[in-house]
């Protein structure tokens, strides 16, 4: 068994002892396997989206509504949420993200680097607290513990898989 | 070749025409968006069972779709202006995907961006958001242009199998500043406890 689907696990675990009931992606490389897990165990429901800031929003009126949601997304989706993240800040709800990096860890593609190293500052300006995790057997409890942190004191919070987790993407270029 | 908006088609008068709808939602949870869709809702009369919105423009869709998808048994209204629909246009995409059958969604289309100085909007000239709402799949569309059409726009957002979408083609007018509770945390507790939710 690869690394990635064990991380994928741990966290598709922490999801279920959690009642994370819907998960909002645009998907990323790095979630396919966590994507697959989800839509097999039909322990969730998947929403796919147009652009990630719907998630903030969908994950947000789940949680008025009595039911916990996350978002899952590549790093270049935390742009589109920026504004978006004030509607769970004022409403003093939690919104919990999942973020696979890019434009780090010997990344390929020099696009993604501003949106990559903008990532942690972007969040924390907004009031989410980051919780990177670049070892494999860490996603699992990291991602517990941003859930619980989240959903408990009504506060967003962002998980940020480092490229050192899910690899380098290299286009044959490697 | 430029259409010219015909001004004429834009007679609902959005007060009275929210108040009389909002009076037969029966027990239909309401989103609205940020603006005068909160102004008009807490205008016909404040309820916890309004999620009054200040901020976050394009959210008032997804908002409300995380609302219905989570509460399957209840009506989901989600009120909003032409200008936060195109904000978020792509929403519609998700909605028609999730296909809620409790969701319904409405469109005070002004033709403007009434809170900013009454500037131009993009439905003034060829944007027509029911037609873009049906190309994306949204169930039942329907754009009305009169106030006397309210009972049978209750029917399409209160009983219809949603996803469905109505287009309001509302006059621009001078209404007084209605203005709700603005603490979301208030405001989330409140709807809440509509719902019967526990607090903790």
């Amino acid at each position: 068994m690869s690394r990635a689907s064990n991380w994928s696990e741990d966290v598709l675990r922490a999801m279920q002892a959690r009642k994370i009931v819907t998960v909002c992606t645009i998907p990323d490389g790095g979630l396919t396997q966590l994507l697959k897990l989800i839509e097999a165990s039909k322990s969730a429901r998947l929403v796919t989206l147009s652009t990630e800031e719907e998630g903030v929003g969908i994950a947000t009126g789940c949680w008025l509504a009595g039911a916990r949601a996350m978002v899952a997304m590549q790093s270049s989706g935390v742009g589109n949420c920026i504004n978006a993240l004030g509607l769970p800040a004022a409403f003093r709800a939690p919104c919990l993200l999942l973020v696979t990096m890019r434009g780090q860890w010997g990344e390929f593609n020099p696009w993604q680097v501003p949106m990559g190293q903008a990532v942690r500052p972007a969040l924390e300006a907004v009031g989410v607290k980051c919780y990177p995790v670049d070892k494999p057997e860490e996603v699992g409890e990291t991602f517990a513990a941003a859930a619980d942190f989240a959903f408990n004191s009504r506060v967003s919070a962002a998980v940020l898989v480092s490229q050192r987790v899910i690899g380098v993407k290299g286009f044959g270029q490697e | 070749m430029t259409a010219t908006p015909d001004k004429s088609a834009n007679r609902i008068k959005r007060r009275p025409f929210m108040a009389d709808l909002l009076s037969r939602r029966g027990t239909a949870l309401v989103v609205p968006g940020l603006g005068s869709p909160t102004w008009d809702c807490f205008a016909a009369g404040d309820q916890g069972e309004y999620l009054y919105s200040w901020g976050g423009m394009g959210l008032a869709v997804p908002t409300a779709l995380g609302v219905a998808l989570s509460q399957p048994g209840r009506r989901v209204l989600c009120v909003t202006g032409d200008g936060e629909m195109l904000m978020g246009i792509g929403s519609l995409a998700v909605v028609a995907d999730q296909a809620p059958d409790n969701l319904a969604i409405l469109v005070l289309d002004n033709e403007s961006f009434g809170e900013t100085g009454r500037q131009r909007g993009l439905t003034s000239n060829h944007a027509d958001i029911a037609a873009v709402a049906k190309a994306f799949g949204v169930r039942q569309t329907r754009t009305i242009t009169e106030q006397g059409a309210v009972a049978e726009l209750a029917d399409l957002l209160f009983k219809a199998a949603g996803p469905v979408l109505a287009v309001a083609k509302i006059a621009i007018t001078d209404d007084p500043w209605r203005l709700p509770e603005k603490d979301g945390a208030t405001i989330a507790y409140r709807f809440r406890s509509a719902l019967g939710l526990e607090q903790g």
